[in-house]
């Protein structure tokens, strides 16, 4: 099914894009085969293999800064209860996934980014990504949104393979889907309002100027910061410009959010308010999101799942409690 | 090495052509950014006016006193008018123009766009769903295309009357008197040429302004490199066409 460019009503289509979504085949093959993780894995990618969870995997007791070789498949934790799972594995009551990533893989030059990274959201959910610097995190969610360009593999957002989208119905995409930047991003040439009114000029051009100065300050006060909206951004603080930057994402009712590091470079206090606000605004606008951080007091209060990325593919996943209860080394080091 | 050269160069010049392509691809199909043209307009134009009116009256001003002695040697110190307003229209007014243009605004332009691109500003527009090629290089370009030709005017307007203020240091004569012998030795040939080819400056101090900065990589330092290299660029690409533009005028006349 080709996605319309839906500027008007960005938000209400989710479920009809479910039903259509060939998530529900992913699911219904592995219904077929359960033991079928493996070979599904295979096909999508090569790199994959490492997850077919054969037993502890050797590469799982490297020590925990070490690095795989190029060349070598990248490593899954030895904890049998951590495994990478697939939809429907563990995901009774969730419904069907809305992005399906299978088998994705990003280099720049030699340095292999993301090798064979499979991860699946489902609606509602919140979804942490951990991982060291360098792991990948932050190409994988730019591949979500076009900004890069997978080498292989598949992303799947509500049910259509963002790499087959022509540049009108990617955008028609990425309507509803919100990002927020590590350094918010806000255009430092226009004051917040403009900030915040920009989007929704360029969209709905038919809305009037109250309409707009309305919603914005609408989701000006969501945030906290109402009495800030004719400030530049140059004159507000590393937090107040967070807040700002995630209430310019939610101004077109995204459905699904992404955020890269939320809290990175935020004071202990101010971090933990960007991380309240996330779950304020995941319950309010029933929001699907996908978190990159790695700030263990965000991920604690953030996640209903999370997935640890090492070596651009899949480590481990599982609930924090899960994580942090494991004895695998390397993800002690992110418990400390 | 030298394989490697030639492949980073014609990597780099086919895709700032691939670039300049893009910019007849979206200025002539709507939506178009008015609000944002008109304030780039304003930048360009308005804010360049005191810069170029300046230079434009000193380049009168020393062009009238440095020819007054060979004129005065011949006895023509009559033709002077005739000889400023033919230097400046067809070639010193146009050209100084684009240079300060290139040097003003191409480096404005390379820089803003190379910091927004920086801090992930031109990422943030295109997860919006905003298209930032038509919101910032459309938009910006046509305005250099349009407001280089009438800062060009503006500066011979201001040249002349810059040798008419020179001229009156030695000698005595009346505004309108020169500027009636300053006309009488105009043509068309001299005027029209003149006129079409600052489109042609303002075109690519835009857009090469804008590739540079549109395409920088990533870190401060790539800030400055896309401004320095953008006036580099674009004052050279003003010099190719400018003889490119002597060559046809040259051929029509």
């Amino acid at each position: 099914m080709k996605e319309q460019n839906n500027d008007t009503e960005p938000i209400d289509n989710a479920s009809s894009d479910e039903a259509a979504s060939p998530a529900g085949k992913a699911a219904s093959d592995e219904a077929a085969s359960p033991a079928g993780k493996a070979a599904s894995d295979e096909a999508a990618s090569p790199a994959g293999k490492a997850n077919s969870g054969e037993g502890p995997s050797p590469a799982g007791k490297t020590a925990p800064d070490e690095v795989s070789p190029p060349g070598t498949p990248p490593p899954t934790t030895p904890d049998p209860n951590l495994q990478p799972t697939e939809p429907g594995q563990a995901a009774s009551g969730r419904g069907e996934p809305i992005i399906i990533i299978k088998g994705v893989c990003k280099s720049f030059g030699d340095h292999n980014v993301l090798r064979g990274v499979d991860m699946y959201v489902y609606k509602g959910e919140n979804l942490v990504i951990l991982g060291k610097s360098g792991s990948g995190k932050s190409v994988l969610i730019k591949c979500m949104v076009g900004l890069e360009t997978p080498d292989s593999g598949a992303i799947e957002i509500f049910g259509q393979d963002i790499s087959r989208l022509s540049y009108d119905e990617l955008n028609a995409m990425r309507i509803r889907i919100g990002f927020l930047f590590q350094n918010s991003a806000l255009y430092d040439s226009m004051t917040v309002r403009e900030n915040l009114a920009f989007p929704l000029r360029q969209h709905k051009k038919t809305m009037t100027r109250e309409k707009i100065d309305a919603i914005s300050m609408e989701m000006l006060e969501n945030v906290g910061l109402a009495d800030a909206i004719d400030q530049m951004p140059s004159k507000l603080s590393g937090g107040q410009n967070k807040r700002i930057g995630l209430a310019r994402t939610l101004i077109l009712r995204p459905q699904i959010m992404l955020y890269d590091e939320p809290t990175t470079g935020l004071d202990t206090g101010t971090a933990r308010e960007i991380s309240e606000l996330i779950c304020k605004m995941k319950d309010k606008y029933k929001i699907s999101s996908i978190i990159i951080t790695h700030d263990m007091p965000c991920a604690k209060l953030t996640a209903d799942r999370i997935v640890m990325l090492r070596d651009g593919a899949v480590y481990a996943e599982g609930s924090y409690e899960e994580l942090e209860r494991s004895d695998d080394e390397w993800i002690k080091t992110f418990f400390y | 090495m030298q394989r490697t050269l030639n492949k980073t160069f014609f990597y780099n010049a086919g895709d700032m052509v691939a670039f300049m392509a893009r910019f007849f691809k979206y200025v002539f199909k709507p939506p178009y950014e008015i609000r944002e043209t008109l304030y780039q307009c304003y930048l360009v134009g308005y804010k360049s006016t005191f810069l170029i009116g300046l230079t434009g009256f000193i380049m009168g001003v020393v062009l009238a006193i440095q020819t007054r002695p060979s004129m005065a040697e011949f006895g023509a110190i009559s033709l002077i008018p005739g000889m400023v307003s033919v230097s400046v229209v067809r070639e010193i007014g146009p050209v100084i123009t684009a240079i300060i243009c290139a040097g003003k605004i191409g480096s404005r332009m390379g820089a803003e766009l190379g910091s927004m691109r920086v801090t992930e500003q031109i990422d943030a527009m295109e997860v919006s769903a905003i298209n930032p090629y038509r919101y910032l290089v459309v938009t910006r370009t046509v305005a250099t295309t349009l407001m280089v030709p009438l800062l060009a005017i503006y500066a011979d307007i201001i040249a002349l009357y810059g040798g008419y203020i020179a001229m009156n240091i030695h000698d005595k004569t009346s505004l309108q008197h020169f500027f009636v012998a300053a006309m009488h030795h105009l043509e068309f040939i001299d005027v029209f040429p003149a006129v079409i080819k600052t489109f042609f400056f303002g075109w690519v101090i835009g857009i090469i302004g804008c590739y540079k900065g549109y395409n920088a990589r990533r870190g401060t330092e790539s800030v400055g490199i896309a401004a320095n290299s953008a006036v580099v660029a674009s004052s050279l690409a003003v010099f190719i066409i400018d003889l490119i533009a002597a060559q046809i005028t040259d051929l029509l006349s």
